[in-house]
């Protein structure tokens, strides 16, 4: 979770000429370090303004905290047989039963556990190889970046489910298969993505001033430009964690999971496989995927609302305004400059999904 | 012409790592494919059968790059091998039998969301902060949230099971003989309505917002304020040059997006039962048929790569910076 401390330091601090100026000096790496939990404490601000924001945190609290109470309220092998099978929702069983007879309640919470653990370190994983790679061949240039550039869009050509489906076939069943699996398809996105903008940062005078006064590649990288696209870095680590929870419930969904396990896959599998389709069990498919689709929600709307922070022309103007509007003639009118900027996020963003 | 070329190098390379990949991983891997199958299809296999896994999977005594080199000329032969779920029909057959159907449900549902997706996106930033603009996007994110397959169990319970709107499973009735009937059209129709639906409904957001996204930095672009000068009609402002512009980059999302999609459409086929090779996969994965779910994601491959191919030449057509450079 190195990289969401990471992601927090930056948004609100768009200053370019500020790590520039730095150098490895005792005094000068604690005024930095103040600076960023000042802007960590901005950008939180901030998000805690946004509605979306603040809708989205609360439901991925109410999930975490799900995933850690549910041992605690859930007591027990939640695998365990313990009524008759399809008994639909009830006071005793709220979410009712399975076929098998289990209680779906349970098997969701439990399943918090798997999918939100898996999903984010998945995640987190990707996006740091992402990192990596994209300012690694930002940096460098020449043929480390044409050679991780050409690796990059090898693994964005190849269709990712049937390529998990194959890894997750041959390696040996497990848990940890499935988060290295999510890896090994999830990281070329944000790559691609975060080498784009590494490269425009890498031209500016700030990237020439550290080169010439002989600072570290490695400094270089992670410490002047890392944190002046830790916006980016966030949205691809949202997006990133999106796709891993999606692309985990696909494969258990077919059955490549781990069936020892319980998650919100497995869940699907199991009602799937038992044909609460067909008897009309509803409540035996719905809450998991329900619970997919609102962690999924959560954590775009968190993404949604870190974008119009950095970009706001993208936020909804509060009146309703037409294009072909006389041009409002304020200091709100942006100049050519800032239109080329949104182009480059607005495209950056379509390629992210 | 040399961006054509520098792609296509790029997409023959991919090709060239996922038949590299699908040759090692049954040989890199710990375990034994082949014992593990043999256990399953019992006593249908004949020994030299056997003995045939067992080359395709590495298990002989030859040097590896002579079994590289035979195994390349088998696949340059479309010789995958023998499913085993489906035994003794060769993979290709299998394959063959079936990827029509992925075909038409992937690519109706791709173009239907495409053209809807990217016309809310144009009117959503034509009229910022209108209906279309406050309306469809909250909707399509929270739509767009839901896995596929779970949205796909969601409408096959609502519309096929409850309410019997809808056929449940296949992609056409049992009993029907596949020709060039009205008839039969139209029982495809009604069969692929809902799968494809589900598609559509998840995929939309995604080209809604991207579109809008573009559009609403193409509209602040000098040209579009000189066409209002000039004083054209709205709808040719809207149409001949800001949306012109702005598909740029729904065509390099196109390419993208395309792996996505047949993501989507395989775990949807497994859903409805629909024929396609989505279908087959699970079917694969449960019978422990390797050579079949080696097949079918190099076919996947090829596919989704020779459409991106495709997808790059319309870009060429449409954008003449590319050209030239």
């Amino acid at each position: 979770m190195a990289l969401s401390t990471g992601g927090a330091a930056a948004p609100a601090v768009p200053a370019p000429d500020g790590p520039g100026a730095s150098s490895p000096d005792a005094l000068q790496e604690g005024s930095a370090a103040a600076r960023r939990a000042r802007g960590g404490r901005r950008l939180l601000a901030y998000l805690l303004r946004s509605r979306k924001a603040l809708a989205g945190l609360v439901i991925l609290l109410v999930f975490v905290a799900t995933a850690l109470l549910a041992p605690v309220v859930f007591p027990g092998d939640p695998m365990h047989i313990t009524a008759t099978g399809s008994l639909p929702p009830s006071a005793e069983h709220l979410l009712g039963t399975t076929a098998k007879g289990q209680d779906v309640l349970a098997l969701t919470a439990w399943g918090a556990r798997s999918s939100l653990l898996v999903g984010f370190v998945a995640g987190a994983a990707s996006t740091l190889i992402g990192v990596v790679v994209g300012l690694l061949a930002a940096y460098a240039g020449r043929t480390t970046d044409s050679l991780l550039s050409l690796l990059t869009n090898v693994f964005l050509l190849i269709p990712s489910l049937p390529l998990l489906v194959i890894l997750a076939a041959f390696l040996p069943s497990g848990i940890g298969t499935v988060v290295v699996v999510l890896i090994i398809t999830g990281w070329a996105g944000s790559a691609r993505v975060l080498r784009s903008q590494a490269l425009s940062i890498r031209g500016k005078d700030f990237v020439a001033a550290a080169v010439v006064t002989g600072e570290r590649p490695s400094r270089i990288m992670f410490r002047e430009i890392l944190p002046n696209m830790a916006s980016i870095v966030m949205s691809g680590l949202l997006a990133c964690i999106i796709g891993a929870i999606g692309a985990q419930a696909g494969i258990e969904f077919l059955g490549l999971g781990d069936g020892s396990t319980v998650s919100w896959g497995t869940n699907l599998y199991w009602a799937s496989n038992d044909g609460a389709l067909l008897s009309g069990a509803w409540w035996v498919f719905v809450p998991s995927g329900a619970c997919i689709a609102l962690v999924a929600l959560a954590l775009a709307l968190v993404n949604y609302a870190v974008d119009e922070i950095t970009n706001p022309r993208l936020r909804t103007p509060a009146r309703r305004r037409s294009a072909t509007d006389p041009t409002p003639v304020t200091a709100a009118a942006t100049g050519p400059g800032a239109v080329t900027e949104t182009g480059a996020a607005g495209s950056t963003k379509g390629t992210a999904r | 012409m040399g961006f054509i070329l520098r792609r296509l190098g790029t997409y023959v390379l991919a090709f060239w790592a996922s038949l590299t990949l699908n040759f090692m991983l049954p040989r890199v891997m710990p375990g034994d494919p082949v014992s593990r199958m043999v256990s399953r299809a019992q006593s249908r296999l004949e020994p030299d059968q056997i003995e045939q896994l067992r080359r395709l999977f590495g298990l002989d005594d030859r040097p590896v790059w002579e079994q590289y080199l035979s195994y390349l000329d088998n696949i340059a032969h479309g010789d995958f091998g023998v499913s085993i779920s489906r035994f003794p029909t060769p993979v290709s057959e299998v394959i063959a039998g079936q990827i029509g159907w992925t075909i038409l449900l992937g690519g109706t549902s791709l173009i239907v969301a495409v053209v809807i997706g990217n016309l809310l996106g144009i009117v959503a930033a034509w009229r910022r902060g209108g209906l279309v603009d406050s309306i469809f996007p909250p909707i399509l994110i929270f739509v767009g949230s839901f896995p596929y397959f779970w949205l796909a169990m969601g409408a096959l319970y609502l519309f096929g099971v409850t309410l019997g709107w809808f056929p449940i499973n296949h992609a056409f009735s049992v009993g029907l003989v596949p020709e060039w009937s009205p008839a039969f059209v139209q029982d495809v129709l009604v069969h692929l309505f809902l799968p494809a639906l589900t598609i559509v409904v998840v995929s939309i957001g995604g080209w809604m917002l991207g579109m809008r996204n573009t559009m609403i930095s193409t509209t602040a672009e000098d040209y579009i304020l000189m066409a209002e000068a000039k004083g054209l009609r709205p709808g040719r402002i809207m149409f001949r040059y800001a949306t012109r512009n702005a598909l740029l980059p729904s065509v390099t999302s196109l390419g993208l997006s395309l792996g996505f999609i047949v993501g989507g459409a395989l775990l949807t086929e497994v859903v409805f039962a629909y024929p396609g090779v989505g279908y087959q996969l699970l079917s694969a994965v449960q019978g422990l048929d390797y050579p079949l779910m080696q097949g079918l994601f190099l076919t996947i491959t090829a596919a989704v790569l020779v459409a991106n191919f495709l997808v790059d030449i319309v870009y060429v057509r449409l954008d003449p910076r590319v050209r030239v450079s």
